[in-house]
């Protein structure tokens, strides 16, 4: 098992880049991912999140910049590093002609493994996915959140120490969900190193440890999520909601009030420190929204806020 | 230093663990055994219908300074023909659906697996599927009495440098095609392959202007190369034959690279 | 409510729901059809040139005419009914299966008024008028070769199209109970290849030993290259005409039938 000095950043990038034509999918980007670490890259879509994790997962050459991984260039030791990742990618690509247990062996020989040792781990791996029942089932059978379940199991077969997932829970349902956080956080408490792209800002919050939040193929803002929070956003939001047929809500009132406002179609978002001591001074003023929410300031609204509300693609 | 390191040439192309690739499709297609051997049925029923009524009707062909029967003729064109198609089905046409449409692929990059040994296991099967064909059907030449020699056995190496030269022409080709559609070109050019090789009769009875186009078709460099080897008829042009196959596959494997990585790991 | 529309605002236009299946197959041909016109003009060229001139050559210089023919004249009509043959077999193996299986189209098709009977009505008669037109074709450049030698030649287009519906029918019947494309390559090789080799084609009955000469009369398409070889000559008396021609109108009628039933039995339960 070879060992990199722990001081060494497990992954490293300097000036990252990543073209397609005149398209500039990731603009020199840097980022430095430690030992152990969980790191989340997050983003709208088109924001160049995969195609960093492309680049990661030692698959495509980046245009520009410095790029290592395990202390090595991905150029030269392409299969030395793959050989020590596992990888979800964003859309399951299963064998579907062939069964459920025979993706895991055959997966398992492409890493050189011997047929014995695969053998014993897909049984573990199965047991995990919850699919030992339908072992010699054909994978073209089985559900969108089996199939799933699978490829996350298949990424683990070489019992990698950094697994990169590229929105690894999309199209599961909360229980399967659940069981894969579960997972995450035993590989974490392992040694794993995680680096996970997602859209669910909850599970951003829950699995990482620091993360990046992508726009444009730059990197807008980086830390721990409390600190993205605290930095890009106020302790508390409060929602008002108005009657649909009020065209303008009183912003010149309530717009003095908060640190930040935003008005949505059907909302006022008022970004404070304290929401109840608003909403107090909201009615004081002499102004009735039909309901009113106060609760703490998300990960989410730091993303929207970043990168804006309108829709991408 | 990186961009030094980078400037080094890659000589190797390939390596051990694109034999996986091989494994891979021997597992996704035991299922399929029957088509397998089924495969013998298809040179027997070729080759005892031209037995039956062309051998009679065409008679003798002097190759050679030799007279052959029809059979013993036409029989190792039928192997190339055989070589070329088995090469073009595997290569184009269950390539392009694996690299399009099941994107079989993708998983394999995440592993040790390089794009160069996806493309080199994809040869190795053409191959592996290419010896058992040309077994089973030289086994029908001997059956049917077109064997021109004790020789015929020297066709297995020599189909399977045709296997070789058109799995990895084809390869090449398969990345270039957008769509089903495309498919119908490759017919309009396996077709002409197909007639104007001097398979059917010999290249002395083409005019002299379409004999000179004839003889660079790979076809005809294969369709030559077997039937010499068949007869027992060795000479120095055989050489010409055998290095024109290997690097004309060569010249296709090495676009087929080219390619795959443009389209698998962009 | 709406179904009852629907088919209304379909009666009043006076056409068949069948005719809206051929429709749907030719506008998806029209897509694709720029190789197939090259391959309808090309292919004959090259076939007649490669086996009609140039094996043509080696068999004049030993066995000279072949029933009375040159041996170009003599394979011509029988290349005519293949290609009428291949094209339609083609058309109605792995295509039926991919609209029953993978693409599913004729799931989608059933869920409109389109009866599955339609679709079989519709693919067929689209072979049938496809293969008109090819065959035309294939008969005009067969004379250009001087390879028909009677009037009864401009009868070769329908016979294309005959033998077309008689191999489409039975074969739509087939594919709709299969359930994996192993079973195509298996027919096509054990039934299509044989079929091909051994109808008659490429050299006369005569040219096989007297015992087996019925194995050749049992091939479909040999009743289909007779018939081509005697509009192309205006050759053959009614009797053995009519037999041939009744065997291919027999595989078209009961193929027909049969292929309606199992399609429905496929789509609709």
């Amino acid at each position: 098992m070879p060992q990199v000095t722990s001081s060494l950043p497990l992954v490293r990038a300097r000036g990252l880049t990543k073209d397609f034509g005149d398209f500039r999918a990731v603009n020199g980007i840097d980022f430095e991912i430690s030992r152990g670490e969980s790191f989340g890259f997050l983003g709208p879509n088109g924001a160049g999140k995969t195609s960093t994790m492309r680049m990661v997962s030692a698959v495509a050459t980046p245009t520009a910049g410095d790029l290592s991984i395990f202390g090595l260039d991905p150029h030269h030791d392409g299969p030395a590093i793959r050989a020590r990742l596992g990888v979800v990618p964003q859309e399951d690509t299963l064998e579907l002609e062939l069964t459920v247990l025979d993706n895991l062996l055959m997966f398992g020989r492409y890493f050189d493994l011997p047929r014995k040792l695969i053998k014993e781990r897909a049984t573990e791996l199965l047991e995990f996915a919850k699919l030992t029942e339908r072992a010699h089932d054909k994978c073209d059978n089985l559900s969108g959140g089996m199939k799933r379940r699978l490829t996350i199991a298949r990424s683990l077969l070489n019992q990698p120490e950094l697994l990169i997932l590229d929105e690894p829970t999309t199209g599961l349902d909360p229980q399967a969900r659940h069981l894969l956080w579960e997972r995450l956080y035993r590989l974490k408490s392992d040694g794993v190193t995680l680096i996970i792209t997602t859209h669910y800002m909850d599970e951003a919050e829950q699995l990482c440890d620091r993360l990046v939040v992508m726009d444009h193929g730059d990197i807008v803002a980086e830390g721990a999520p409390r600190e993205l929070i605290s930095q890009h956003s106020t302790r508390e939001v409060l929602e008002l909601r108005f009657p649909v047929d009020v065209t303008t809500p009183p912003i010149d009132v309530l717009s003095p009030l908060a640190d930040r406002f935003e008005v949505l179609p059907d909302r006022v978002l008022l970004y404070v420190h304290d929401g109840d001591d608003t909403l107090r001074a909201v009615h004081a003023a002499g102004v009735t929204p039909v309901s009113a929410l106060v609760r703490r300031s998300t990960l989410e609204d730091v993303f929207l806020r970043l990168t804006g509300r309108t829709l991408v693609d | 230093m990186n961009a030094v390191l980078r400037l080094t040439p890659q000589w190797r192309f390939g390596s051990r663990r694109s034999l996986y690739i091989l494994e891979r499709n021997i597992m996704a297609y035991k299922r399929q055994w029957p088509v397998f051997v089924s495969g013998f049925f298809e040179p027997l029923f070729y080759l005892l219908s031209i037995g039956i009524g062309l051998n009679h009707l065409v008679g003798d062909v002097h190759v050679g300074g030799t007279t052959i029967s029809y059979g013993a003729f036409v029989a190792p064109g039928m192997l190339a023909t055989s070589a070329m198609n088995g090469g073009i089905i595997d290569s184009i046409f269950n390539v392009f659906f694996k690299l399009k449409v099941s994107r079989v692929y993708e998983p394999v990059l995440a592993t040790p697996l390089d794009v160069n040994d996806i493309a080199l296991g994809e040869v190795w099967w053409s191959l592996t599927r290419g010896a058992l064909y040309a077994t089973s059907f030289i086994i029908c030449m001997v059956l049917l009495g077109d064997a021109g020699s004790p020789w015929v056995v020297l066709c297995l190496p020599g189909t399977v440098l045709t296997s070789f030269c058109f799995a990895c022409v084809g390869l090449a080709a398969c990345t270039y095609l957008r769509s089903w559609q495309d498919f119908d070109a490759v017919n309009i050019v396996q077709l002409p392959l197909f007639l104007f090789s001097a398979t059917f009769f010999p290249l002395s009875l083409y005019p002299s202007w379409l004999a000179s186009i004839v003889v660079f078709s790979p076809l005809y460099q294969s369709a030559a190369l077997l039937r010499g080897l068949s007869l027992g008829q060795f000479s120095w042009v055989m050489l010409i034959h055998v290095s024109y196959l290997f690097v004309m596959g060569m010249v296709g494997l090495a676009i087929a690279a080219r390619r795959f990585r443009r389209i698998l790991a962009p | 409510m709406s179904i009852v529309t629907v088919t209304s605002s379909v009666s009043t236009r006076h056409r068949p729901a069948w005719f809206r299946a051929l429709t749907y197959e030719a506008a998806f041909y029209s897509k694709t059809w720029r190789a197939s016109v090259i391959s309808s003009f090309l292919f004959p060229i090259l076939y007649l040139s490669a086996m009609g001139i140039g094996v043509g050559h080696l068999v004049n210089a030993h066995t000279g005419l072949v029933e009375g023919h040159t041996y170009l004249h003599f394979v011509a009509p029988g290349l005519l009914a293949i290609t009428a043959m291949q094209l339609s077999v083609g058309e109605c193996m792995w295509p039926i299966l991919a609209a029953i299986k993978w693409v599913r189209t004729y799931h989608a098709a059933v869920a409109t008024p389109l009866e599955p009977g339609d679709l079989v009505t519709g693919k067929v008669s689209w072979l049938g008028a496809r293969l008109f037109v090819t065959t035309a074709v294939y008969a005009v450049i067969i004379a250009c070769f001087g390879a028909t030698s009677s009037w009864t030649a401009i009868f070769l287009p329908f016979i294309g199209a005959l033998i077309a519906v008689a191999f489409a029918a039975p074969l739509i019947a087939f594919s709709s109970r299969v359930e994996s494309d192993v079973t195509f390559t298996m027919l096509f090789r054990f039934v299509v290849v044989p079929m091909l080799l051994f109808s008659a084609t490429f050299y006369p009955v005569s040219q096989y030993p007297v015992g087996l000469r019925w194995i050749v009369q049992l091939m479909p398409l040999y009743h289909g290259v007779a018939l081509c070889r005697s509009a192309a000559f205006g050759t053959g008396s009614p009797g053995p005409l009519l037999a041939h021609v009744s065997v291919l109108v027999a595989m078209a009628i009961v193929g027909y039938v049969v292929a309606r039933r199992n399609l429905r039995r496929r789509l609709v339960s």
